[in-house]
């Protein structure tokens, strides 16, 4: 099976390549999509991929994605690119890049930390890459955080 | 220019900070004893905000903003959990920086201090915040040594709990930046977590005391907390051969000397304060002049 049988093409609006396996659903989560979201989204999981071995792909139908909001997406799928489609056709084709700080898209672990109180309070992490893994730290509390999957909170 | 409006985490301050700080301290020290006087901080007036009770950080901030001639208000644990209720710390800190040109803040959350920096236009003293930071605690400790000892070549032993000590590990990180060699010391259980030396540049190892009591400069002790211990039995057994006696420094140099953040329990014997060695009620002192300099930093 192709790619190209997998997911079906896009009039316009953005496609999410070469995510790590099984991440798609989080991509989503990251983006904030869910299910009382109106885009029309595209989603293929575990596809063949010559680079990946597997990879998922995600397509959302009438939208341009920003930037900003896409490179979140390094969080957790540090080698996605980014395709902006018109009428059919690659406009706009670019690498995530993982930003230097994110905000509103994790969730601290530390209970003790001040985020998880009822403060007026925007959840924000410092990012770095040590030995090809993504690691954030809180900056309120300083908490590491390796595994940062499981803390990924709808935006 | 100050050289920074809050005083959040040692992390936020250079080396050079650390030494400028030190330097002011030791200006203030004979006002701190009450030898002379200063009215550079006349007319100022000081918060002190404590979420959580702490007599002798608070009455140390009160001591040093009198001795510089200002003034001080305080709000206590007791009254926080009544007056402040269903207020957010961001409101509370909004309101009393309309009263105060300076707030000393201890709450119980992590990360609190910053947040409420975020929100204050008065400079903000963070005096513990939870777990997390206590940089007054850290700047004082790094003033013992010097006064005490030395910060140039230094050899420290750090003894007790290094898993949930917020001054060990805040300590670390400051006498990492002054090249020292340090030793820690403490039950398996209560060893330093592996991930806080990630990043950290140092000359870190360990040992156990009579290794290394001959050759160290400082041996700083920590409280070994009962509650860290499933029972009173384990409790007992670990806190007893971790307890400083005279005995315990037969060996070591003329030059030794003890530190504890205090207060301590049963981790220092009486036996240790009628010797040389013992500086922790000078530590404590040390506090003054330090939180002097600290406050002059950041109010004029």
């Amino acid at each position: 099976m192709t790619e190209q049988l997998a997911v079906s093409k896009i009039k316009e609006g953005t496609v999410i390549d070469h995510i790590n396996a099984g991440k798609a659903l989080l991509v989503l989560k990251i983006l904030g999509i869910s299910a009382g979201s109106k885009e029309r989204v595209l989603m293929a999981m575990n596809v063949p991929s010559r680079k990946m071995g597997r990879k998922d792909i995600v397509k959302v139908e009438g939208k341009f994605i920003g930037e900003e909001e896409l490179n979140r997406i390094a969080l957790i799928a540090p080698k996605a690119t980014i395709n902006l489609i018109k009428d059919y056709e690659i406009y706009k084709k670019f690498r995530v890049v993982l930003p230097e700080t994110v905000e509103g898209v994790l969730t601290c672990p530390n209970r003790h930390c001040i985020t998880n109180s009822r403060e007026p309070i925007v959840r924000r992490f410092n990012v770095s890459m040590v030995d090809d893994s993504v690691v954030v730290k809180c900056h309120y509390c300083g908490r590491k955080i390796t595994e940062v999957d499981k803390y990924i909170v709808s935006t | 220019m100050a050289r920074f409006r809050h005083l959040i985490s040692i992390d936020d301050l250079s080396k050079e900070d650390i030494i400028y700080i030190l330097d002011r301290a030791e200006e203030y020290e004979e006002i701190a004893r009450g030898k002379g006087m200063s009215r550079i901080l006349e007319g100022k007036i000081l918060a002190n905000v404590f979420f959580e009770p702490s007599t002798r950080t608070r009455m140390s901030f009160e001591a040093a903003m009198k001795r510089l001639g200002g003034d001080v208000i305080n709000m206590t644990a007791q009254e926080a959990s009544s007056v402040a209720k269903g207020e957010t710390l961001a409101d509370t800190i909004k309101v009393i920086g309309k009263y105060a040109d300076a707030i000393v803040l201890r709450h119980p959350l992590e990360g609190a201090a910053r947040f409420a920096a975020e929100h204050s236009e008065v400079p903000i003293i963070n005096a513990g915040d939870g777990a997390g930071q206590h940089p007054t605690q850290t700047l004082l400790d790094l003033y013992t040594i010097r006064k005490e000892s030395s910060l140039e070549g230094l050899k420290i032993a750090l003894m007790g709990d290094l898993k949930y000590s917020r001054t060990v590990h805040s300590l670390i990180k400051a006498l990492t930046l002054f090249d020292a060699e340090i030793y820690l010391v403490s039950p398996p259980s209560l060893a330093l977590p592996s991930d806080f030396l990630e990043g950290i540049d140092g000359r870190i190892y360990t040992a156990q005391l009579d290794e290394i009591i001959e050759e160290i400069d400082v041996l700083y002790v920590t409280r070994i907390q009962k509650e860290r211990f499933p029972d009173e039995e384990e409790y007992r057994k670990v806190a007893g051969s971790y307890k400083v006696t005279a005995d315990t420094l037969r060996r070591a140099r003329d030059s030794l000397i003890v530190m504890h953040p205090l207060p301590r329990v049963d981790e220092i014997d009486v036996s240790v304060d009628a010797t040389k060695h013992a500086k922790y009620f000078q530590q404590t002192f040390y506090g003054v002049p330090v939180r002097m300099a600290i406050l002059s930093e950041v109010m004029l």
